[in-house]
């Protein structure tokens, strides 16, 4: 049976997350040849809304209010909420970012509805749906299906792939009033943490550092590699511990779970809790002193020898692939 | 202050996951208190201390997450809670868990409510705001430090890295993020102490809640592994070699630069 269903899609720095556009996609799916409307919150965000629709929406929502400038549980769910009782969506899909772990709960709280998270892949369509997500911070995963009712679900950044935009794609846009009031939390002030340029969740590219850095300087060349693959930086535990770097920056089974598309590990020994975080992304690679290091059995390429050595000569050989290509 | 702390029992972060018949083996394996639930604990501590009032530390689950309760006992909470569902249900899904939570809350005036962001196991971070929610007070999660004055509270979010500076105030329930304090580890006469501090277990019933009220909404139907990852190569020769070997594979074999 096709359904509607409802994506709330996400801005970071006036422009929409790639989540959004996954979660699109999630939609689509679940939709099985229904209507898929996407939902777009802030202050001054209209115009984003089309872009949706070129990511394959059939129509968009806005809703824009002083209010939802910054992202409040309680103002982001009443608008929510309010979008809901218009349209009466039978799905619903959010990214799995740290607002749409806050929200998502809440707004399932409300509507008495069961809510699947972190859905890394969506098996089937319609009623017939099963989603597959990470357990034990992916040492395993599990297929969960809904018995009846709404199907909620939040999907991981970077899991499953975009539609192809189209550009040509029309569609709806519709702005909505909602009354926002009686916010509890008032956000004071965001401050950018400097050393993250790029979210890790959603990057593309991780280059990571353990014990084997040996210093918060030592992390300098992991992020001169970075920025040049236009990447994030991470860290192991060990390094987060011995105070190299900041608890933001821990990749592992406590601190973020990754799956880019290349994952360098430097100077990371590769215990358990490292691994759950990160051995689903796509192609590994592992730099690392020690020939015996548990990194080497989730890797795709290792290179036995000192990070120090071998990420400069990495940064000088990337630099002239792009100069050559 | 009146404050409580959702715990739960969780597989250590160094166990290897075993599935036999369909099942994640628990046989074996070493359990420990949710890493993010300590940070909750310790927090919990730090506030009673500094404000006064009593820290309850609650678990839902089976009769095994009394050793976990004890430890949250010999850090320094004062009561502990042990709801123990393992007759009653085979299985809870995150709004069964948060209703019965809610239910034994509802009655007790919490000023703040504390929890991990996240279990290590479930991993989906669900159950805080939906307590909160059901006991009508405001949430904020993944915290990286807390300051109360009075009934305001003054709070720094992590968002993915960047830190939100927020206000709001009491009642409230957090949801603690690495980095907001550093977890004690009880000292021998907290453990001696722990002994004697009242541990009360309660079942659905003490709750008057039926099997109905939690009856899941979505069903598990399969568990399993990640396909096991062949180890790769490891390059050969000079390092300079191995280096311009190692991009040429990751630009046309990988296909990712």
């Amino acid at each position: 049976m096709s359904k509607k269903v409802l994506v709330l899609g996400e801005v970071r720095d006036g422009a929409l997350r790639n989540v959004s556009f996954e979660a699109i996609a999630a939609a689509k799916q679940i939709s099985d040849g229904g209507e898929v409307v996407a939902a777009l919150f802030g202050d001054q965000v209209a115009d984003l809304a089309k872009e949706l629709i070129a990511y394959g929406a059939d129509r968009a929502l806005v809703v824009e209010h002083p209010h939802l400038k910054f992202y409040t549980s309680d103002g982001y769910s009443q608008a929510l909420l309010a979008l809901i009782e218009q349209e009466k969506p039978e799905g619903i899909v959010i990214g799995h970012t740290a607002l749409g772990k806050d929200l998502s709960p809440k707004v399932a709280s409300r509507l008495q509805a069961a809510l699947i998270s972190d859905v890394t892949e969506i098996e089937g369509s319609g009623d017939d749906a099963v989603f597959v997500r990470p357990i034990y911070s992916g040492k395993a995963f599990e297929k969960v299906k809904f018995k009846e009712g709404l199907v909620f679900i939040t999907v991981r950044p970077n899991n499953i792939a975009p539609l192809e935009k189209d550009a040509g794609r029309t569609g709806d846009v519709q702005s909505v009033s909602v009354d926002i009031k009686n916010l509890r939390t008032i956000v004071k002030e965001v401050v950018r943490n400097a050393s993250t340029g790029v979210d890790l969740s959603e990057a593309k590219v991780i280059v990571s550092g353990g014990r084997g850095v040996k210093s918060a300087e030592g992390f300098k060349p992991l992020k001169e590699l970075a920025d040049l693959l236009g990447g994030a930086v991470g860290a192991s535990r060990g390094a987060c511990d011995a105070g190299y770097c900041d608890y933001a920056m821990q990749i592992g089974q406590t601190g973020k779970v990754v799956t880019p598309d290349l994952y360098i590990a430097c100077g990371i020994s590769g215990a358990i809790q490292h691994l759950a975080g990160m051995s689903n992304s796509k192609v590994i690679v592992a730099i690392n002193k020690d020939p015996e290091a548990n990194i080497f059995k989730v890797a795709d390429y290792g290179i036995v020898g000192d990070l120090f050595e071998v990420v400069p000569l990495l940064i000088e050989e990337i630099k002239a692939l792009k100069v050559n290509a | 202050m009146n404050i409580f702390v959702l715990m739960k029992r969780t597989f250590d972060t160094e166990e290897k996951i075993v599935i036999e018949n369909g099942q994640i083996q628990e046989e074996g394996a070493e359990f420990i208190i949710n890493p993010y639930d300590e940070y909750a604990i310790e927090e919990a501590i730090q506030v009673r201390d500094q404000h006064g009032g009593k820290v309850t530390v609650i678990s839902l689950g089976s009769e095994e997450a009394e050793k976990q309760l004890r430890t949250a006992l010999a850090m320094g909470a004062d009561e502990a809670v042990l709801i123990n569902v393992e007759d009653d249900v085979e299985e809870l899904d995150h709004a069964g868990a948060a209703y019965i939570l809610a239910e034994y809350l509802k009655d007790k005036n919490p000023d703040l409510i504390l929890a991990g962001n996240v279990a290590i196991d479930g991993g989906s971070g669900q159950t805080g705001p939906r307590v909160a929610d059901l006991l009508g007070i405001n949430y904020v999660t993944t915290i990286t430090k807390l300051e109360i004055d009075g009934t305001n509270v003054k709070i720094v979010r992590d968002v993915e890295g960047d830190s939100e500076i927020i206000e709001t105030s009491l009642p409230l329930l957090v949801t603690a993020q690495q980095g907001l304090n550093e977890p004690r580890y009880p000292s021998l006469p907290g453990i001696m102490k722990a002994k004697k501090k009242p541990l009360e277990e309660l079942e659905l019933d003490d709750l008057d809640i039926d099997e109905d009220d939690v009856e899941p909404k979505i069903e598990t139907v399969e568990v399993f592994l990640p396909p096991a990852k062949s180890a790769g190569r490891i390059l050969q020769g000079d390092l300079k070699v191995q280096v311009k070997e190692l991009v040429n594979l990751l630009h046309t074999e990988a296909k990712v630069i």
